[in-house]
C-alpha cells in the first residue's frame, strides 16, 4: 500500500482521514438503512454496498466536484463519496417530500445534478450509455472533466457494456469505467456467469487499460483510480478498472441467500474488511488513535442520527405531487 | 416570410441548418450520417457547415441514444437519428427506461433536451424491419413527447420547435414523404407542439389523422366532395401533447369521426383517440367511430401484400360512408 502521486498530492494525515470518515460514513449509512428497511420504516427495496466501501471511496475521492459519476441500484456508497446529502438521502429512502428526488424515486435512483451525479439506475448496465453521452459532452464541450461509470460483475454480461466501452474507446472519451466484482450478480456467482476470471481481460477486446485491484485495499484502488483519471483529462482516453471485492449483504435486504454458505461471507467479513484493512493501516502510521476513531465515529453517528430525524420530520408528498415533474413544458 | 416549394427532407435540413447556426449545443448524432447526408439526404450540407456536429457512430443504437441522453443532461442538445423508426427496439431501454423516465424520477432536477429523429413507415417494398409505425408505444410511455408531421411546412416548424423545447421527443417522419413537396415559409418558422390544425374545413364527418394519414384523408376527401359529402381534416401533427380541443370542436360540428393512421389498428393510436371521442363526445356523435389502419401483421414484402395490409383512400371512403349512412 503506497501513497497516491498521479493526479492527487501525496496523501497526508488529513487527506488519510478524510477518507476514512467517508469510508466509515457509508458503513453507518448502510447498516442504519438496512436496520430501518427490517424496522420497516423504509419502502420497497434496498440494496447495501456494506463491504465494497474502499471502492466508492478510493475512486470518488481523486474526482473534481464537477466530474460526473453514475452509479447503480446498489450507489449508496458511490453517491456518499461523491458528495451527496445525508439528509436528503435518508428522505428519498423514506419517500419524503424532502428528499432528492421528493420521493419519486427511492433508493434505486438518487441522482444530484449539481455535484455531477448523474443517477443511480434500476436497470443492470442502465449507466453505460449515459456515461458515453456524458463524455461525448465534455469532449464537445472541451472541458476536462471526466466520467466514473460504477457497474457490477453481472453488468458487464450486458451488450451496452460492450457497445459503450467500444464507443468510448473510439473516440477515446474521458470515462473510467469501474467495475466492483464482488462475486455475486443477484444471486448467480461471477464465476458461472462470466466468460472471464478478470472482467478487466474485457478491455482487450476494445484496446484500452484494464487493471484489476485488490478492491477492498482502499489505497491500491485510490492509486488505480488516480492514474486512470489522469489519464483520461490527459485526453488519453477511458480505462477500465475492476475492484475485486465482496457483497457482504444479499442482493437486497431480506434476499434468504440460499445460493451461498454462510461461511463464505464470515470468511471475508473477518479477514477482508475494507474499513478494518484501512484502519489498521491508519493506525500503524500512527495516524488513528483509539481516541480518533471513537470521535470519528461519534460524529458520524451524530451527522446520521441528524439526517434520519430530518427524514422522518419530514412531509410525504401530496398524493397528486405525482402529477408533476414530468415535463418542463407540459 | 416568402414560401418556397420545397420537399419534407430539404424542409428538415433547413430547419436543422438554422437552428444548429442559432445554438452551438446543438448536435447529430447517429449511423452513416457524413457520407450521403443522411439515409433520405435530410442532413444535407450539415457536416461541412458544422464540423464536428454530425457525428458518425458505429452500429449501436443502444449507445447512440444512451450517448444522446448523457449529453443532454450535461448540457447539450442532441439530435439522434434511429436510422429507422424500426431500430427503436435495440434501444427500447435507453429511450422508456432512461430518457423518458429521468426527469420525473429524480424529482425535476434536470432538464432532457433530447430529440430522438425516427423515419417510419411503409409503402417502399422494405419488408418487415424498415416498415413500421411506432408512435403508439410511446404515447403510451409517459415523459415522452411524440411528434408525427405530415407536410413539409411543419415538418421544418415542428421540427425547429422540437430542438428548442427542452423536453425529451421521439419525432416521426415518414419514410415515403421525404420526396413529397409542399410550401415552406423562408426563415424563422415554428410550429408549436401540442397544436393540431384543421387542414381542411367541412361540415359531415371529421377525419382525425397524422402523418402519410393526412395524405390519405386529403384525397379522400376530394373524392367524398364529389358524392356531396365535406370532410374536415384535422392534422394532429403531435400525439402528445394531444389537442384534443381541436378535435372536439370538430366533431361537435360535424357529428362524426373517422380516425385514420398508417400504424395496425389493434392498440393503435386511434383506439385511444376512438375512446376519448366516445367518452367525452358521446352526446354529439350521429354514429359510432370508426378507425382506419393497417391489418394486424407484420409489414410484408411483395407489393400485392403489402398494398393489401396497408389502409387506402378506398377503406377512408367506405367508412365516412358507414358513418354518414350514404
Amino acid at each position: 500500500m503506497g501513497t497516491v502521486h498521479v493526479g492527487v498530492k501525496p496523501d497526508n494525515a488529513t487527506t488519510l482521514l478524510s477518507l476514512y470518515r467517508t469510508m466509515v460514513t457509508i458503513r453507518k449509512f448502510e447498516t442504519l438503512a438496512g436496520e430501518m428497511f427490517a424496522a420497516g420504516k423504509i419502502p420497497g427495496f434496498i440494496h447495501l454496498s456494506i463491504g465494497q466501501e474502499a471502492s466508492s471511496v478510493g475512486v470518488c475521492s481523486v474526482l473534481r466536484p464537477d466530474d460526473y459519476i453514475t452509479t447503480t441500484h446498489r450507489g449508496h456508497g458511490h453517491v456518499i463519496a461523491k458528495g451527496a446529502d445525508l439528509k436528503k438521502m435518508f428522505a428519498e429512502l423514506m419517500g419524503r417530500k424532502t428528499g432528492y428526488c421528493k420521493g419519486k424515486g427511492g433508493s434505486m435512483h438518487i441522482a444530484d445534478f449539481s455535484i455531477g451525479i448523474l443517477g443511480a439506475n434500476g436497470v443492470v448496465a442502465g449507466g453505460f450509455p449515459i456515461a458515453v453521452g456524458a463524455g461525448l459532452s465534455i469532449k464537445l464541450r472541451k472541458t476536462d472533466q471526466v466520467v466514473v461509470c460504477f457497474f457490477g460483475d453481472g453488468a458487464s454480461n450486458r451488450g451496452t457494456f460492450h457497445e459503450a466501452l467500444n464507443m468510448a474507446a473510439i473516440w477515446k472519451l474521458p470515462i473510467l469505467f469501474v467495475c466492483e466484482n464482488n462475486c455475486y450478480a443477484s444471486t448467480t456467482k461471477t464465476s458461472y456467469a462470466c466468460s472471464v476470471i478478470d472482467i478487466a481481460a474485457r478491455a482487450k477486446g476494445y484496446d484500452i487499460p484494464g487493471i484489476s485491484v485488490d478492491g477492498n485495499d482502499l489505497l491500491a484502488v485510490r492509486q488505480a483510480a488516480a492514474e486512470a483519471v489522469d489519464r483520461a483529462r490527459r485526453g488519453g482516453g477511458p480505462t477500465l478498472l475492476e475492484n475485486k471485492t465482496y457483497r457482504r449483504r444479499g442482493h437486497f435486504e431480506g434476499d434468504p441467500q440460499r445460493y451461498r454458505d454462510q461461511a463464505e461471507v464470515v470468511e471475508w467479513e473477518q479477514k477482508n474488511d475494507p474499513l478494518f484493512r484501512f484502519a489498521s493501516t491508519l493506525k500503524k502510521k500512527k495516524i488513528l488513535t483509539q481516541e480518533l476513531e471513537r470521535e470519528i465515529q461519534e460524529k458520524v453517528e451524530g451527522e446520521l442520527r441528524e439526517a434520519v430525524q430530518f427524514a422522518e420530520a419530514s412531509d410525504f408528498p401530496k398524493p397528486e405531487e405525482a402529477l408533476e415533474d414530468m415535463f418542463v413544458n407540459p | 416570410m416568402p414560401e418556397r416549394m420545397m420537399t419534407s427532407a430539404a424542409a428538415l435540413a433547413e430547419a436543422l441548418h438554422e437552428e444548429m447556426a442559432r445554438d452551438e449545443t446543438i448536435f447529430i448524432i447517429g449511423e452513416d450520417l457524413i457520407a450521403h447526408g443522411g439515409i433520405f439526404g435530410q442532413f444535407k450540407g450539415l457536416s461541412e457547415k458544422f464540423p464536428g456536429r454530425v457525428i458518425d457512430t458505429p452500429i449501436s443504437e443502444t449507445a447512440i441514444v444512451g450517448a444522446g441522453l448523457g449529453a443532454a443532461l450535461t448540457g447539450m442538445r442532441p439530435l439522434v437519428d434511429m436510422h429507422f423508426a424500426d431500430f427503436v427496439t435495440c434501444a427500447m431501454d435507453e429511450i422508456v427506461n432512461q430518457t423518458a423516465k429521468i426527469r420525473y424520477m429524480f424529482g425535476g432536477q434536470v432538464k432532457v433536451p433530447l430529440v430522438i429523429w425516427a423515419p417510419d413507415g411503409a409503402g417502399l417494398r422494405a419488408a418487415a424491419h424498415h416498415s413500421q409505425s411506432l408512435e403508439g408505444w410511446f404515447v403510451h410511455t409517459p415523459g415522452i413527447k411524440v411528434v408525427v408531421p405530415s407536410e413539409p411546412v411543419d415538418v421544418k416548424g415542428l421540427a425547429k420547435a422540437a430542438i428548442r423545447d427542452d423536453d425529451p421527443i421521439i419525432f416521426f417522419q415518414h419514410k415515403k414523404l421525404f420526396a413529397r413537396e409542399g410550401p415552406v415559409p423562408e426563415g424563422e418558422h415554428l410550429v408549436p407542439l401540442g397544436k393540431a390544425a384543421v387542414k381542411r374545413s367541412g361540415d359531415h364527418v371529421t377525419l382525425v389523422t397524422y402523418g402519410s394519414g393526412f395524405y390519405m384523408s386529403m384525397e379522400a376527401s376530394q373524392e367524398l366532395s364529389k358524392m356531396g359529402i365535406e370532410a374536415e381534416v384535422i392534422d394532429l401533427r403531435t400525439l402528445k401533447p394531444l389537442d384534443f380541443n381541436t378535435v372536439a370542436q370538430s366533431v361537435k360540428k360535424t357529428n362524426r369521426a373517422v380516425i385514420v393512421h398508417e400504424a395496425c389498428l389493434s392498440g393503435g393510436f386511434g383506439a385511444e383517440l376512438a375512446a376519448r371521442i366516445g367518452s367525452e363526445l358521446f352526446d354529439d356523435l350521429d354514429a359510432p367511430v370508426i378507425r382506419v389502419a393497417a391489418k394486424d401483421v407484420p409489414m410484408p414484402f411483395s407489393p400485392t401484400l403489402e398494398s393489401f395490409v396497408l389502409p387506402k383512400v378506398e377503406d377512408i371512403i367506405k367508412a365516412v360512408r358507414q358513418v354518414t349512412y350514404r
